[in-house]
């Protein structure tokens, strides 16, 4: 299994092919429903964001509370296709990758391909295992959705499939039940 | 008559949902199992023993299986023999769930108004509670941890009594199809046939929380393993990535119904299919 330090260069992220399971250590950044609502609402009133875009990740997360003597609480990956309204213009402000699970829109295959970026799955359900992967945990806006908050994770070999590649490669096309009928 | 004071129902659930989120039942840890040992597709593999090593995890370290620490489903049969003390019941069990959520640092994913402001309630709270009154002394706490993932995934279909059989299949195989990845697969599904349009979702709901391997009558056993081969034959795979196992468990409950309808709700369930009796 591939392992790559984050941010990802262009040369990286041209060179994954849809299905490749990969692992990442480096920084990524947690946002889903609220938090995208407010990103975009930001980004409609002209005003900086939170957090910065340029080549980094976002993760569809919602953890549980940490536990006394933990670093992180349980924290697999939530349903990417809800982001799917805002996750292209992210992208077009230089987003390198979103890491959530299951189906996308064609917009935000299209996103990846225009703006050489991924999609990446983690595995639905194994929060534990994901959870024990941060490092580190800073609180970086939003605090007041709690599990939705925006937070900035340092994760260490976070295992992921590359769903969708630079090319609009998409693993659910290719393999699993919609093999053969795209 | 027997007198059970309500603060032990808040006792069992409390005790229950910090259990189940953190210790998988042991059925779907046998499905996992046996799973592993059939697979042959290489991504199915790996992410199969990821699942059973996360698994290993939550259980060493008391952190949940799954992040998504679901919304709290409640069937309670209650004796009619029985006279509750010290209380409210429906309290009593809200106050049981709160505190299983607060105590097991599990995640509260539940919103006062579904249209609104959605504004989260901070305790996990309210639960979804059944009720249904039997003979006896006892009363058989039935609980479940319901991630919506999957939960969104789920159908109804208001089949015309002639589709049959065939209509049935169909409607299954079609929402877990439909299901795909976005239900965290290898998935449980339950099929709740019959009744009127709510009931058969609220078997289909019991369905998913059913212990039992099969179907006591041996037709519709017979139709779960049908379903659950033809399902598996779909490659959808553990995450969706592809594979032979796709379903765990597929269980039907039943129901008499009208003589124009043939009700089939589908309740889409993910391999963490969280659940717990007891019996006080």
């Amino acid at each position: 299994m591939k392992h790559l330090q984050l941010p990802l260069s262009i040369e990286e992220r041209t060179s994954l092919r849809a299905g490749e399971m990969i692992l990442l250590s480096g920084v990524i950044y947690t946002a889903r429903d609220a938090a995208h609502k407010r990103l975009n609402e930001l980004l409609d009133q002209g005003k900086e964001l939170p957090l910065p875009l340029q080549d980094q990740i976002i993760y569809y997360v919602g953890p549980t509370p940490t536990p006394p003597g933990h670093i992180y609480g349980s924290a697999g990956p939530t349903t990417s296709m809800r982001m799917d309204a805002y996750a292209p213009r992210l992208y077009d402000l230089g987003l390198a990758a979103t890491i959530g699970k299951g189906y996308r829109t064609p917009a935000v295959v299209d996103a990846c391909v225009r703006n050489q970026a991924l999609y990446l799955v983690a595995i639905g359900g194994a929060g534990a295992l994901l959870g024990k992967c941060v490092t580190n945990v800073k609180m970086i806006a939003f605090e007041d959705l709690g599990a939705e908050a925006i937070t900035r994770l340092t994760v260490r070999e976070f295992p992921v499939t590359v769903a969708i590649d630079t090319c609009g490669n998409n693993v659910y096309a290719t393999q699993g039940a919609n093999a053969g009928n795209r | 008559m027997r007198t059970i004071a309500v603060d032990q129902i808040r006792d069992a659930i409390c005790r229950m949902v910090r259990r189940i989120n953190i210790e998988y039942p042991d059925d779907i840890r046998r499905c996992m199992e046996t799973a592993l040992q059939k697979e042959q597709h290489p991504t199915a593999r790996s992410t199969l023993q990821f699942l059973i090593r996360n698994a290993a995890i939550a259980s060493e370290e008391r952190l949940p299986i799954c992040q998504d620490t679901g919304m709290t489903v409640i069937f309670l049969r209650v004796g009619q023999d029985v006279h509750f003390t010290g209380g409210s019941l429906r309290d009593a069990i809200d106050q049981g769930v709160a505190m299983g959520y607060e105590q097991g640092y599990l995640r509260k994913s539940v919103v006062d108004d579904p249209l609104f402001e959605r504004i989260n309630t901070r305790t996990n709270t309210p639960a979804i509670v059944y009720t249904e009154i039997c003979e006896g002394e006892q009363v058989e706490i039935l609980v479940g941890a319901k991630g919506f993932g999957s939960e969104n995934m789920s159908t109804i279909t208001m089949l015309k009594p002639a589709q049959g059989i065939q209509g049935v299949k169909d409607a299954v195989l079609s929402a877990i199809r439909q299901a795909g990845p976005n239900a965290c697969p290898p998935m449980v599904v339950g099929v709740g046939i019959g009744g009127t349009f709510d009931y058969a979702a609220m078997l289909a709901k019991k369905a998913t929380l059913r212990e039992a391997l099969h179907s006591e009558d041996p037709r519709y056993a017979a139709l779960e393993e049908e379903l659950l081969q033809e399902a598996n034959a779909l490659g959808i795979g553990p995450q969706g990535l592809g594979g032979d196992t796709s379903v765990f468990r597929i269980n039907i409950e039943h129901y008499p119904t009208h003589i124009a309808g043939l009700p089939c709700a589908v309740n889409i369930s993910c391999h963490v299919t969280r659940h717990a009796k007891e019996v006080l």
